[in-house]
């Protein structure tokens, strides 16, 4: 059982195809694993029924030599995607019991290439978090333990239970979405890879919104070819988001190679933030030294306005999360508590209904939009985006990627960094400043920790250039050749 | 700029979230840290930058006026915490 639930994606599916294994066997394993890892808390809604009749669809496909991209392959879904029928929270106790009554475009793309729907994944409420913590249904536990003790570890987040999930081999890939790093951040610190790809690849259409100008789906798996087999599938025009983009989707997996010789990659000055640990340094440094070997040259390049990224994303997805979250009004789905007036019940059922980081997140986007406030904090972090993207537009006239670690630090115990909003917002450092320019990036795993914990590397592609984003990966990973598995498993 | 007790009372109005009593002042004093450290934006040079609403630029897509979907009452009120005959029951507003 143990071997087929750690096949890569596009291996298990070589096997289906040539009937070595079949979709039902492999989905039981999944299952099995899903039950037994059960303590990391990855998952809010398990669907093992629909897993098996999906697969048992997909075996008689597959006996026909018919069959999609992920034909009977077992993943897990953010539980921020809207299924059809099937739970849909968000995280949050304002949505808990919320059956949608459609399902959000990329799902729809999954299912309709034969991917094997396992459940929907533990995240931090309504994706505002970088640890799995604020859940209404508890933390998510990382599979990876320091090397010295057995004491819990956050995943990341705030895609944090679909991360683990794909890290303790739950699932061969996983869905996520990432508005300043909750895919990047997540696949650092549970030591698997996880891609943002340009805003409005993917449609947004049916996922719960959080801050529409930042929100990307994106995915996971446990290398650089699993997570563009993943991502290939979901991405892709829809009319029904108006910000996603009319242009085909390339076929990224036959296109990859690795090869980056004669790429010019950029290390921005910038990053080199203060109190840096030294092993995320010599990480980078190491990553750079792998790219030159294969060929690249690598670059110093400029982005000036990196300091100002992260108070910019905390206007600008504050703002634009509290108009979006108006909507959770007790009136036509989710939690009501009942009250005096209307004003009342909407005051009453959004205090039980949403958590602490979530109220503090809407009354700051409140306060920087309110009347005599618009224009010194929320015109102003829109025009110091503004500066923030051509930085990178400037930058990228001289470079084809850019590196830069993926977190300033390794995984942390859960109740560590808690107490402090802004020390918890630095974790976004290095993946804010990407999302803020749409831009696409992934997270690779690199090396561990003198704890012995994973350490990711972040590469940062030109707007639709997911391909070299995913080759300079590809290189990264070779070179890492990063095998270790989480010892919370064992 | 710290925001006292009073200012946070009426955001949380404006949010329609109620905030006990006792929880107005710490939350004062959070909201004020990350406002305070947000302030640091005040030094980027900004004159003659044209605000950024969306990195992907919206282009007014056309389409034929036509009814693509609807007659879903039911599955619209379904999840509803109070619906009756396909609406939504909402407390009285209007005497």
């Amino acid at each position: 059982m143990a071997d087929m639930t750690d096949l890569g994606l596009l291996e298990a599916r070589h096997r289906l195809a040539a009937r070595e294994l079949s979709a039902k066997e492999l989905t039981e394993a999944h299952l099995a694993a899903m039950i037994e890892a059960r303590p990391l808390n990855a998952f809010i809604t398990e669907t093992p029924e629909l897993a098996l009749a999906a697969a048992e669809a997909s075996d008689a496909r597959l006996a026909r030599g018919e069959g999609g991209l992920l034909e009977g392959l077992p993943i897990a879904i953010k539980d921020l995607f809207c299924t059809k029928g099937v739970q849909t929270t968000a995280g949050s106790r304002i949505l808990e019991g919320f059956v949608p009554p459609y399902e959000s475009t990329v799902t729809q793309r999954l299912w309709a290439e034969g991917a094997v729907p396992l459940g929907k994944t533990n995240l931090d409420e309504f994706a505002m978090g970088s640890s799995n913590v604020t859940s209404h249904f508890g933390p998510v536990r990382s599979p990876w333990t320091r090397a010295s003790d057995n004491a819990d570890l956050v995943p990341g987040g705030s895609s944090g239970g679909s991360a683990a999930a794909v890290a303790a081999r739950i699932a061969l890939a996983a869905t996520g979405t990432d508005t300043g790093g909750s895919i990047r951040q997540p696949a650092a610190f549970c030591g698997i890879t996880g891609i943002k790809p340009t805003y409005g690849r993917c449609s947004r259409f049916g996922v719960v919104a959080f801050a529409s100008s930042l929100d990307q789906p994106g995915a996971f798996g446990r290398s650089v070819e699993d997570s563009a087999l993943l991502l290939q599938a979901m991405a892709g025009y829809d009319p029904n988001d108006s910000t996603s983009a009319d242009l085909a989707v390339p076929d990224w997996t036959a296109s990859l190679k690795g090869k980056v010789k004669g790429l010019r990659i950029g290390v921005p000055k910038e990053y080199r933030v203060d109190a840096m640990p030294a092993e995320i340094e010599k990480l980078w440094q190491q990553g750079a030294d792998w790219l030159r070997a294969e060929g690249a040259e690598i670059v110093e390049i400029a982005l000036p306005h990196t300091k100002y990224a992260l108070p910019t994303y905390y206007i600008i997805a504050p703002a634009e999360a509290s108009s979006n979250l108006a909507r959770y009004d007790g009136m036509r789905y989710g939690l009501r508590v009942e009250g005096e007036t209307l004003a009342d019940m909407y005051k009453k059922t959004r205090a039980a209904g949403f958590g602490t980081e979530v109220k503090r997140r809407v009354m700051i986007g409140t306060y920087v939009l309110s009347a005599g406030y618009y224009d010194a904090y929320y015109l102003k972090a829109q025009k110091v985006r503004r500066r923030i993207v051509e930085d990178f537009e400037q930058a990228f006239g001289k470079v084809d990627a850019i590196l830069t670690p993926t977190a300033p630090s390794a995984a942390f115990r859960a109740g560590e960094k808690m107490d402090d909003p802004v020390a918890m917002y630095l974790n976004d450092v290095f993946t804010v400043p990407s999302s803020l320019a749409g831009l696409p990036a992934i997270s690779v795993p690199a090396g561990l920790s003198a704890e012995g914990l994973p350490l990711g590397l972040q590469v940062i592609g030109k707007a639709w250039d997911e391909q070299t984003v995913l080759d300079v990966g590809l290189a990264i990973e070779r070179a890492a050749a990063f095998a270790v598995m989480p010892y919370g498993l064992g | 700029m710290s925001l006292d007790k009073a200012t946070v009372r009426k955001i949380s109005e404006l949010a329609r979230i109620e905030v006990p009593e006792s929880d107005l002042e710490p939350l004062a004093q959070e909201l004020s840290a990350i406002i305070g450290w947000i302030e640091q934006l005040a030094e980027v040079d900004t004159d003659n930058v044209a605000p950024m609403r969306s990195v992907m630029p919206i282009t007014h897509a056309w389409r034929a006026d036509e009814v693509t979907d609807g007659g879903m009452q039911e599955a619209i009120t379904q999840n509803a915490p109070s619906a009756h005959d396909g609406y939504f029951v909402v407390p009285k507003v209007v005497e």
